[in-house]
């Protein structure tokens, strides 16, 4: 494929390289490109990468396995299309992901992409454990398959086999239970949502499993999702209604603000500590949903709910996403964004950050411990200081 | 080509000269108006040529519909006594031109809104107000296509906007609209007041875009909670042309359980938003522009007003944030609407 | 050239090394039409020890050095015409010190204009700086090194006035220090130690800036932005001289362009009015629109647009998009006032000529002293031909520049071979032995300020 052919060819020169997808709220600094940030060399910067694919597409620069890498170094946070003040910033991710999706097609990724989405196809989860393994998170909860329920709790892959991730899982099946909603789960027969094999550029894949989960959704007869993760949020809420997969999606931070406002859940067992949230970029910058989470949080008695100066539309991503949290193109260094992310949330005095997606809650937690920080910080999902707060051990 | 009905002799038998009487503007006497406003019709200087801030309100103001105000302006085309300085006239008149290319043209068949020269306030058409309701005039990029023309007014140029005007109605008879909701009250007064004075057909029926929000709220009766809200209204200087509407505002009001407060400056004697009287030529504009507004709003708040409801956005980008500094909220009529039927308004607190 | 890598990777680490086609790629460009060149490396130092090694090595092996700040010149000064080491100074970010009472700010070379913004808003409020019009990402000392203004020019002059003291790495790799610095007393001020007028206008071909410090102004809490606007541009040299006489205003700007249509053929001015209180605001509104403009006003020749408080800082500039092009390269100048309305018309035909909408603007420099003047060019980076009507436009109106009166600010390849022409050849002759001296193996970005 040319530029001609690229389907973006007639737009993504109009990059300027003005810099300001490296801005976070203000121009406080250049640092919120994950992938800039971790590396500071302008080829890393949303604008870099730009003129690096038309470059490449247009045979000024050959293929190799380190321009693969800088392509897929992209976690696709988002900050770029929301910084840029041109009016084409609406299809700067769909670039990248047009990008990455020839790069797929001609085979020549980097290896540990390629095991993330042959993982995927073959167990239904890019760690590429057995299926058969998925439900074991639930294990001792007494959580139910999805029959008909009112929700379908979808929990994700990380949810289902990161250890942090299965804590977290457990915790709010829990928590949901104690609140008396109707829930079930698919345990074992949950695949993967593919929001990440989306932006990783496999498209062919990701529209099967879209349209499988899509099938096995209406076969089930459910109407209302709620979902751990916030990837899996945005790629059930925004993408299946493409593969007539129509559903009422709820991020779980959403689902537990209107329980809590309305005395489904008593969480007046209260929290003491000095919070601050990391807005996660699937629900902040891409879905737009900055006050639920807080609004939980704030909820619950004794928690002081500090702000980071990075906050909503200008938070710095863990580095997780573009399937980061496997691939990890961004790690190694002090300056990784997530070891970045962790140090700021210590300057603001905050004894817990808090989190709400799974992936967050790994990539921060490890950088905490390669910061040296456990004595200072630490990292929790929303759903576990509910949790606490409402009883749950 | 397009000649202005007026006739000198109303203004000879007239016992009121209510147009420059009650100007609030100018100080002018019975015999001094009658002096003057002859002298106007007569294509001699005035010093109400020099004067006139262009707020409309003596078309409202005259009992025989004889278009004072048209025939100020006209006059001050001809005589060379525009009140604004000519890079302004030049500036406003180089803003209509389109320039971003042909709009594009769907058949309508039937009713629809006209977003004429504001299509970036099409956010304003969400909810159930405007269910089903096509839109024509949707793209900032083509807007000036759909631009009445009538804010050349202000500008002394009513010949541009006879020149450019049967344009603007040929491209809105396109889209084979058989009735025009005008968003923008002006649009309005285009239409049914300006147009039949020179002489312009219009190819369609004009609504009101009250009236049709009237309408509409008496459709949604029983989806109405009362706002319980001390309500102004900035009444801007077009609605003068279509004082037959006007008692939309009170009617709507009411139907929504809003309050509609007393004030000194309301109806008739409503304060122009002051945005054209800021550049004018006449000695001490600026002072005048900013003791309008002043007065506009203190009035307001000795009255009680919470909401100040907008219908023109150019008296909402003039004044609004001068209303919200004074602690009262800047709202549009049909936001207001929408509040009445449970929906919430962007940026609504 | 192994050894090279190997020798940066050992001063820097192999982290804030590139020698990949990838890296370099990008650091060939410049982002308006000068031809893209590549370095042979790319490498992000930390600290002013790192550069001095790294320009000692340049010396020992005769590789050009090229800094890089935020690489908005727009006029290749940081192309790597030679080839050699790009040193991107942008992780040299740390602002060292701002020190309230003597009304400066101490910053590295890798500062950016955005940055000492929004930390002066967050932590002196009562402070500004002379922000420029470029993108928040250029830096600080990348701007002084080139004589930029920015929004307080008027009254305060250029950027590099506004200096009172600079840490310098010399091309042999010794650092030096200018102002009071450079006796232990703090930062506060430049003059009166020896000049240090070897680094600032030369392209970066004298040394390598690593740390200055900037005055910084008085920040009142209301500051606006009021229009006002003629159509006569004989007008505009009067105004301006009117205006900055008043003494109330801070940023004195007139423009005209074609697009959007409202603007064309008129001569806007945007005047920036600061004050502490509305009385304050107020009454410098009365002495600037009624007083001084206000004559204009009644006789129609000119018009006052209003008064809207809230600056924008910075201003996005879309001028790139305008052709939907990704690009727009301009000629800025320092020109005698007066000059405005022939650059006007001159540039106006040269752009109609070139089938580009034009797209002028003087700036006010100090008080009405000079004005920057500039003339934009928009291009489609996509489509060759727009870049070479471009280019073509860019080399006419340097020559008009000086055959106007005037001098071109930050001067590309083509743009300094017309200064040096016109140079006093005495002058000339010293600028040569200047480079010499401190230069003498000639690595210091080479191919700009060449004299033969």
């Amino acid at each position: 494929m040319t530029l001609t052919d690229f389907k973006y060819g007639d737009v993504i020169h109009r990059c300027f390289r003005c810099g300001y997808c490296k801005f976070p709220i203000n121009w406080m600094d250049v640092n919120n490109c994950p992938a800039y940030a971790r590396f500071r060399m302008e080829t890393y910067s949303c604008g870099g990468r730009l003129w690096l694919t038309r470059a490449w597409l247009d045979g000024e620069i050959e293929w190799s396995d380190h321009l693969a890498d800088i392509l897929y170094s992209c976690t696709a946070c988002k900050n770029c299309e929301v910084k840029c003040p041109l009016s084409f910033n609406i299809d700067i991710l769909n670039m990248m992901v047009a990008a990455k999706g020839e790069m797929v097609e001609r085979g020549e990724i980097p290896s540990a992409v390629k095991d993330f989405l042959e993982n995927i196809q073959r167990q239904g989860n890019p760690y590429g454990t057995s299926r058969t393994k998925r439900g074991d998170w639930m294990e001792g909860t007494g959580i139910e398959e999805y029959q008909g329920q009112e929700f379908l709790y979808y929990v994700g892959c990380v949810g289902s086999y990161d250890t942090r991730g299965q804590q977290t899982a457990r915790v709010l099946g829990k928590v949901l239970q104690k609140a008396g909603v109707s829930f079930g789960v698919l345990g074992n027969d949950e695949n993967c949502d593919g929001n990440e094999v989306k932006n990783l550029g496999e498209e062919t894949l990701f529209e099967m499993l879209a349209e499988e989960n899509v099938a096995q959704f209406r076969g089930l007869g459910v109407q209302k999702v709620v979902t751990l993760s916030p990837h899996s949020y945005n790629a059930i809420k925004n993408d299946y209604p493409g593969f007539n997969g129509d559903f009422d999606v709820l991020h779980y931070t959403q689902l537990l603000q209107g329980l809590i406002r309305n005395g489904g859940l008593d969480v007046s067992g209260g929290y003491n500590a000095t919070v601050t949230y990391h807005d996660p970029c699937f629900l902040g910058r891409w879905n737009e949903e900055y006050d639920a989470p807080r609004a939980v949080l704030r909820a619950i008695p004794g928690v002081r709910l500090i702000e980071m100066a990075r906050n909503r539309n200008g938070a710095l991503c863990c580095g997780g996403g573009g399937g980061n949290f496997y691939i990890d193109l961004l790690g190694g260094s002090e300056d990784s964004p997530a070891r970045r992310r962790v140090r700021e949330a210590c300057e603001t005095g905050a004894n817990i950050l808090a989190v709400a997606c799974p992936n967050c809650l790994t990539m921060l937690e490890d950088a905490v411990k390669a910061e040296g920080l456990e004595d200072k910080l630490a990292v929790k999902d929303i759903a576990e200081i509910v949790g606490e707060a409402c009883g749950i051990k | 080509m397009y000649e202005l009905k007026f006739d000198e002799s109303e203004c000879l038998s007239c016992a009121t000269q209510d147009c420059l009487t009650r100007c609030q503007y100018m100080d002018i006497d019975r015999d001094t108006a009658k002096a003057e406003i002859l002298k106007i019709a007569r294509g001699e200087d005035s010093f109400a040529l020099h004067d006139c801030v262009t707020c409309y309100a003596c078309e409202e103001y005259c009992p025989v519909n004889n278009h004072p105000f048209y025939l100020i302006v006209e006059k001050q085309e001809e005589l060379d006594v525009p009140p604004l300085p000519r890079p302004l006239i030049r500036r406003g008149i180089q803003t209509g031109i389109p320039f971003r290319g042909e709009p594009v043209i769907e058949e309508v068949n039937g009713r629809a809104l006209d977003m004429g020269a504001f299509a970036d306030l099409m956010y304003l058409i969400q909810g159930k107000l405007f269910d089903d309701l096509p839109v024509i005039s949707t793209d900032p990029r083509k807007m000036f296509h759909y631009f009445c023309q009538l804010m050349y007014l202000h500008y002394a140029r009513t010949s541009v906007i006879k020149e450019r005007l049967p344009g603007i109605l040929q491209t809105i008879a396109r889209h084979n609209v058989t009735e025009v909701i005008c968003f923008h009250d002006e649009c309005y007064g285009t239409y049914t007041s300006y147009c039949p004075a020179v002489g312009i057909d219009v190819p369609f029926k004009s609504i009101h875009f009250f009236e049709f929000l009237y309408n509409r709220l008496n459709e949604l009766r029983d989806e109405i909670t009362p706002v319980n809200l001390k309500v102004a209204y900035q009444r801007p200087c077009s609605s003068r042309l279509s004082s037959d509407k006007h008692h939309f505002v009170r009617d709507i009001f009411d139907l929504i359980g809003a309050e509609y407060v007393e004030r000194e400056y309301v109806d008739e004697n409503a304060l122009c938003c002051g945005g054209t009287i800021q550049g004018q030529r006449r000695e001490g504009s600026r002072k005048r522009a900013a003791d309008v507004q002043r007065r506009n709003i203190e009035d307001m708040k000795n009255a009680g007003a919470e909401v100040c409801v907008f219908n023109c956005p150019a008296c909402y980008t003039t004044l609004g944030r001068l209303v919200a500094q004074n602690g009262i909220r800047p709202i549009f009529m049909s936001d207001l609407c929408r509040l009445a039927i449970g929906e919430k308004p962007a940026g609504w607190r | 050239m192994d050894s090279v890598y190997q020798a940066l990777v050992d001063i820097v680490g192999q982290e804030h090394v590139s020698n990949r086609p990838e890296e370099l790629f990008i650091y060939s460009y410049d982002l308006g039409t000068t031809e893209p060149h590549r370095p042979d490396y790319a490498v992000t130092p930390r600290t002013t020890e790192e550069i001095q090694e790294i320009v000692r090595l340049a010396n020992r092996e005769k590789v050009p050095v090229v800094p890089l700040g935020g690489g908005l010149s727009l006029a290749g000064l940081a192309v790597p015409f030679k080839g050699g080491i790009t040193l991107d100074l942008k992780r040299m970010d740390s602002i060292l010190e701002v020190n309230e009472k003597a009304r400066y700010a101490l910053v590295e070379c890798g500062v950016s204009q955005g940055q000492l913004t929004s930390y002066l808003e967050r932590n002196y409020p009562h402070l500004t700086h002379s922000e420029p019009g470029a993108p928040p990402t250029a830096t600080i000392a990348g701007n002084v090194a080139i004589h930029g203004q920015g929004d307080i020019a008027q009254p305060y002059g250029f950027n590099s006035d506004m200096v009172n003291g600079l840490e310098i790495v010399l091309p042999t790799g010794e650092v030096c220090k200018f102002g009071s610095c450079s006796i232990g007393s703090g930062w506060f001020t430049l003059h009166p130690l020896p000049d240090v007028g070897l680094f600032l206008g030369w392209s970066g071909t004298t040394g390598i800036i690593t740390k200055v410090s900037i005055r910084l102004f008085p920040g009142r809490r209301i500051r606006g932005v009021g229009q006002f606007v003629v159509e006569d541009e004989e007008l505009v040299p009067e105004i301006m001289y009117k205006l900055s006489h008043t003494q109330m205003t801070e940023d004195i700007i007139a423009f005209s362009q074609a697009i959007p249509p409202f603007a064309s053929g008129l001569q806007h001015f945007t005047i920036n009015i600061a004050a502490d209180s509305e009385k304050e605001l107020e009454f410098k509104q009365e002495m600037v629109w009624d007083d001084t403009l206000g004559e204009y006003i009644r006789s129609g020749a000119g018009g006052f647009l209003g008064f809207r408080s809230g600056l924008q800082r910075p201003q996005v500039s879309k001028t790139s998009d305008w052709r939907k092009g990704g690009g727009f390269e301009y000629v800025g100048s320092i020109m005698p006032v007066d000059t405005y309305p022939e650059c006007y018309r001159r540039g106006r035909e040269i752009s109609e000529r070139h089938e580009i909408p034009y797209t002028v603007l003087g700036r006010c420099v100090g008080t009405a002293h000079a004005m920057m003047f500039s003339w934009t060019y928009a291009f489609n980076r996509a489509d060759p031909e727009t870049m070479k009507q471009a280019r073509e436009a860019l080399h006419e109106t340097d020559d008009l520049v000086l055959e106007l009166g005037g001098t071109i600010w930050k001067p590309g390849l083509y743009g300094q071979k017309l200064v040096m022409e016109r140079l006093d050849p005495n002058t000339l002759n010293l600028m040569k032995k200047i480079k010499q001296m401190l230069d003498p193996n000639g690595i210091m970005n080479p191919g700009n300020w060449e004299v033969s």
